[in-house]
């Protein structure tokens, strides 16, 4: 056998590669292989989150986008209503109007065919009276039968 | 071939086995084996820490990811065999199984290169594998027993420890104290032996028949057949040493996997 001191520096040289390893060269890969085992876990998670988010937003934006058709479908509904609201409007005032431009025509027209009647019955009277004192100029004193005449103006 | 030329086969392979010895008897030193051991640890432990030092947490170059590969696989590896706390098994499991590598490694050097290059240094001996030195491998194994033992104390304090001695593996009764006892000193000194001579007899025979070979091709200057043998004694050389490299990782491995095993079994209570 060969044994001899040599054994004891081997051993302390050993002990010297095993606290080396301990202390710097173990910790130091480790922790850099745990930090990036947790880095990866925390971007998964991330994407996980961001997947997540986008679908609750594209969600949201699908309800949006059904509100705003809906509520434009509502303002075309209201606006054909007003529209038609609007010509019905339109007609029964222009009807009015008209009725009312027909009257006020009927009216004047009553009104020129009284004062036509009024003139036409006065100058009647006028010429009746006037023929009626060429008659009886002679014998009637037209201020004598002033009464009578005014009666068959009347009556006229 | 080698450095100053071999009188016949047995100088030349006992030139290649001898240490570079300062000293005399037991306080004697091997310079060879002390120098190749910090030589081999710092090459490659030092990798280790240079990549360490600038390992970044982001997306790894392919050094730091071999590395990372390596430190995953040495712990994996503990993992399976002890459950409890890795903080100081792992580190060290990965200290033996890279030093023991690299020390290993040390035999696929050419024999013949490495006596030209000593025999250029006027060294007189130089064997350059430190795990075919019998201090190394022992020195290994028994620092793997003390830290069983100090582990085992830790783990059931000094009274489970000895009560252990005399009550496992067959059971508490005043009879079987000796019987347990005995069993288990002899269990206590296997493993440590084992352990080095395991990974000593493997690396010494590889180293050995890497000589035989080198031998075998020193005939190829004698005669034709001589040439002849020399070429087969090269493709050997070439298959042996592909071979080996299996043997030197294997043997790594194994030593690794029992230290492990060891201080994982001094944790357990029986």
């Amino acid at each position: 056998m060969n044994i001899n001191a040599t054994l004891f520096v081997q051993a302390l040289s050993f002990a010297a590669l095993i606290w080396f390893t301990v202390r710097f060269v173990w910790p130091m890969i480790t922790n850099a292989m745990d930090e990036r085992t947790k880095r990866i876990a925390d971007g998964l998670a991330a994407a996980e989150a961001g997947k997540q988010s986008l679908e609750r937003s594209s969600v949201q934006a699908e309800e949006a986008i059904a509100q705003a058709r809906g509520r434009a479908a509502e303002i075309v509904a209201q606006a054909e209503k007003r529209a038609s609201q609007m010509i019905e409007e339109a007609k029964v005032s222009a009807k009015t109007e008209g009725e009312r431009l027909v009257a006020g025509a009927k009216a004047e027209i009553d009104q020129e065919a009284a004062r036509a009647r009024e003139t036409l019955r006065s100058q009647v009277a006028a010429l009746a009276v006037a023929g009626a004192e060429q008659i009886l100029r002679r014998e009637v004193d037209a201020k004598a039968h002033a009464d009578l005449i005014a009666a068959v103006q009347k009556q006229l | 071939m080698a450095a100053e030329a071999p009188r016949n086969a047995s100088e030349y392979i006992g030139h290649h086995l001898t240490n570079l010895r300062v000293g005399e008897g037991f306080w004697a030193l091997h310079i060879d084996t002390i120098l190749m051991g910090w030589v081999t640890g710092l090459l490659g432990l030092g990798a280790f820490y240079l990549v360490a030092r600038g390992a970044t947490s982001g997306v790894p170059g392919r050094v730091q990811g071999f590395i990372e590969l390596l430190v995953e696989f040495v712990d994996d590896t503990v993992k399976g065999v002890f459950p409890g706390d890795r903080k100081f098994l792992a580190p060290l499991a990965l200290t033996i199984f890279v030093w023991v590598f690299m020390m290993n490694a040390m035999d696929l050097l050419p024999i013949d290169w490495v006596a030209t290059l000593v025999g250029a240094t006027g060294l007189p001996y130089w064997k350059v594998v430190p795990t075919t030195d019998l201090n190394t491998t022992f020195a290994m194994s028994l620092t793997i027993f003390f830290l069983t033992i100090f582990f085992s104390i830790k783990a059931k304090g000094a009274g489970g420890f000895v009560h252990e001695l005399f009550t496992a593996p067959f059971g508490n009764n005043p009879l079987l104290w000796i019987p347990n006892l005995a069993l288990n000193i002899i269990e206590y000194v296997a493993k440590p032996v084992s352990l080095a001579m395991r990974l000593f007899g493997n690396m010494y025979a590889g180293e050995l028949i890497f000589m035989l070979l080198g031998v075998m091709g020193t005939l190829a200057a004698l005669s034709f057949g001589g040439m002849l043998a020399g070429a087969a004694a090269g493709i050997l050389y070439w298959a042996w040493g592909v071979f080996h490299i299996l043997i030197i990782l294997l043997q790594a491995f194994i030593f690794m996997m029992l230290s492990c095993v060891y201080i994982a079994m001094a944790h357990e209570h029986h």
